[in-house]
């Protein structure tokens, strides 16, 4: 049994090259070597790349050697197959072409700067080895040996982090507050039940770095004096939660969590709750109802949790990705912090963009870019030459942003002042083909599904806002209606309980603000012109284009395509159920909605 | 239990081992780094990071690791492969597949040359 096998090519051009004398070199010297029986050297015949002769190739690691001299044979016979190393300087290197060869060259990471995300794709997040090689679990050290509990607060009040969950309240003055409450016993919780349709930035640091997290909450219990902390996390993230899992035993072991951590007296434990999906639950108040074990509804505030929270002690929620932010800025000063960002808006702000874009990813730019910025440069813009009409931030407690606000730097204030919301983050893009009525339908349709129940604007007032935006969808609805619609809006806004029914009518407000055309056109024309809402479409066959092929009539599930073969069919509005299937099925472009 | 020293310890080993990339020395380390965040992970990301170990093994590769990480933002472009080869730029390579993971290591990890086809295209 051979362990390494050596192909020397013995083709006219390398044989014209000296290959025999490389060969016989290679078998001189293993006798040497005493490596006879251990390596196996093969005569080929031409490997067709004779221009870079002569050639051998080692296997088992298929090192393909070009230009050999017979000097080289001893350099590769002592490296290569005595001490198991490529010889690099004897690789055949091809010609390289104009391509991008590494992610971070690319356009789309050229614009970002990674604070939150900085190990995120970049340690492997189950050894915590590597997240300590990153500096990891040094602002720890430095906050338990160097600063008292008041330094590590002032020191996050004067960064400027704001909530990253989406309402932006200032995380110093936060846990400012816990910290000044009487009492023992104190608890420090993360809120990674992240679920706003299409934002995952929470789900990718859990994955990614969840030391982080781990570090911060840590920091966190110092400064106000909590001993006990919780992560909040949706069941439906089993890899962040099996990762995380992982990170908290690796700092159980090294000492960096339990009693006594690091030998500096201070002790803080961590503990996973996982949440059922529950959208509610994402609210702070909910979310520490479920976390004692009963069922996740709001409750009101005052009193906040930083008075009386978890099991009614002093208590700090925050987000994923506020807690990501913490070391760094304990590690290089609240004033690099501040130095990225607009006046009220400090550091950086992940999105998750989707929908009609090129580049769908996480991206996270310093406050103030502009969503110009981020659709186009690092977006990349919007696919199949389409024009961009919207985007969708904060989810459906957010709004839409749409083109003339392109320019806008995008920051907790200017975003509120146009009618949207940061939100946890999600970006959802929308061009010329959505129905911003139908959006705002979708995202109504969530909140009704989603709202817990206790408060009755929430529960019966959003009800009745998905039914005037199903009339009008449908074409059934008045402009009385319309006005109607905006007061209950207001009205649910003023009076539910909690964030989730404050903010559900949003995304039909700043639909009416922005595309109150579209709302007139589907009541006052009864058209939907993006041609979306079903109720609105009609499919047609332009009888000058249809060939008569009867592709489509086969296609149809309900037999409401009908007509003599090579002459125009046409289709019976009343069966039509509008699928969609003919306009996929026919190859003439002779279906349209209208 | 670590004390705080260790932790030092651990970090500047660790750091000459995975950040202090630019050494040009033969002992050093090729990492092969696959992005196994769920995005990852429901692209196709479980039998790319198989295969490259299997490819790494039945070459009989020294110091070659083949290791995993989160997402890197660009979902789409998942499953995404980097390599470090010491002392050069690393490479990003892009909706890698078990066939593509296999001529990774054949033509970059073992002969050095890129495979100019899978990295980004813009």
């Amino acid at each position: 049994m051979y362990r390494s096998h050596v192909l020397v090519c013995g083709g006219t051009g390398c044989t014209s090259n000296h290959s025999g004398d490389i060969l016989n070199e290679f078998q001189r010297l293993l006798a040497e070597h005493n490596l006879e029986n251990d390596v196996n050297i093969v005569r080929t015949g031409c490997f067709g790349l004779c221009a870079v002769g002569p050639v051998v190739i080692i296997y088992p690691e298929g090192a393909f050697y070009a230009s050999v001299t017979v000097d080289d044979v001893k350099e590769l016979v002592e490296e290569h197959l005595i001490k198991g190393r490529i010889v690099n300087r004897l690789l055949h290197k091809e010609d390289s072409n104009d391509s991008v060869k590494a992610l971070s060259d690319t356009n789309f990471y050229k614009k970002q700067t990674r604070v939150a995300l900085r190990n995120c794709g970049v340690i492997n997040p189950e050894v915590i080895d590597e997240y300590i090689a990153y500096d990891g679990y040094q602002a720890l050290i430095k906050v338990l040996t160097e600063m008292t509990p008041q330094q590590v607060i002032d020191t996050i009040k004067a960064s400027g982090l704001r909530g990253r969950g989406g309402a932006g309240f200032p995380t110093g003055l936060k846990w400012q507050f816990a910290a000044a409450s009487p009492g023992p016993i104190k608890y420090v919780c993360c809120n990674a039940d992240e679920g706003d349709p299409g934002a995952f930035m929470d789900r990718s640091i859990l994955e990614g770095d969840p030391h982080a997290l781990i570090e911060a909450m840590t920091i966190a219990g110092y400064a106000i004096g909590a001993h006990q902390g919780y992560v909040y996390v949706r069941a439906e993230y089993p890899i962040a939660v099996e990762r995380l899992k992982i990170a908290l035993k690796q700092a159980k072991e090294y000492g960096l969590l339990g009693k006594n951590i690091l030998d500096t007296g201070f002790d803080f434990d961590l503990d996973i709750r996982l949440g059922a999906g529950a959208f509610v639950c994402g609210e702070e108040t909910a979310l520490m109802v479920s976390i004692e074990g009963n069922r996740g509804e709001p409750r009101p505030r005052p009193p906040f949790p930083a008075v009386k929270g978890l099991f009614g002690k002093p208590t700090i929620l925050n987000n994923v990705e506020t807690y990501a932010n913490i070391a760094q800025i304990i590690l290089k000063g609240p004033e690099w912090f501040t130095s990225m960002g607009t006046e009220k808006s400090k550091g950086t702000k992940v999105f998750a963009l989707g929908g009609k874009i090129v580049n769908t990813g996480l991206v996270e730019i310093p406050m103030g870019t502009t969503l110009r910025t981020v659709i186009e440069d690092i977006g990349g813009g919007v696919p199949n030459g389409k024009k961009f009409k919207a985007a969708q931030t904060g989810g459906p407690s957010g709004g839409c942003i749409p083109v003339e606000h392109f320019d806008i730097p995008i920051d907790y204030d200017n975003l509120l002042a146009i009618g949207s919301m940061m939100g946890s983050g999600g970006m959802i893009v929308m061009d010329e083909d959505n129905c911003m009525v139908d959006i705002a339908k979708f995202f109504l349709e969530f909140t009704v599904d989603e709202s817990c129940g206790k408060c009755t604007p929430c529960r019966i007032g959003t009800r009745r806002l998905l039914e005037y935006l199903d009339k009008i969808t449908n074409g059934l609805a008045t402009l009385e209606d319309l006005d109607e619609m905006e007061k209950l809006c207001h009205y649910i806004k003023a009076n539910s309980l909690c964030g989730l029914g404050q903010t559900a009518p949003n995304p039909v407000l700043s639909t009416l603000r922005y595309f109150r055309d579209e709302y007139i056109a589907h009541i006052v024309d009864k058209k939907c012109p993006c041609h979306v809402c079903k109720g609105l479409v009609q499919f047609k066959i332009v009888e000058d284009k249809c060939k008569g092929c009867s592709a489509c009539a086969r296609k149809c599930p309900v037999g409401a395509i009908t007509g003599v073969i090579k002459q125009p069919y046409s289709i019976d509005v009343n069966k039509c159920i509008k699928c969609g299937q003919c306009i996929d099925t026919c190859r003439f472009g002779a279906i349209i909605k209208e | 239990m670590k004390s705080i020293a260790d932790i030092k310890a651990i970090r500047d080993k660790m750091q000459s081992e995975i950040i202090l990339r630019d050494n040009s020395d033969s002992e050093a380390e090729t990492r092969v780094v696959v992005g196994m965040a769920t995005c990852g992970i429901s692209a196709g990301a479980r039998p790319v990071y198989n295969t490259l170990l299997d490819e790494v093994a039945t070459r009989g590769l020294k110091n070659v690791k083949v290791t995993r990480s989160g997402c890197l933002g660009m979902c789409k472009l998942e499953p995404i492969v980097e390599v470090f080869v010491p002392g050069q730029e690393k490479v990003t390579y892009v909706e890698v597949n078990p066939e593509k993971a296999k001529q990774i290591i054949a033509s970059h990890v073992v002969n050095g040359n890129v495979c100019q086809d899978y990295l980004i295209k813009e």
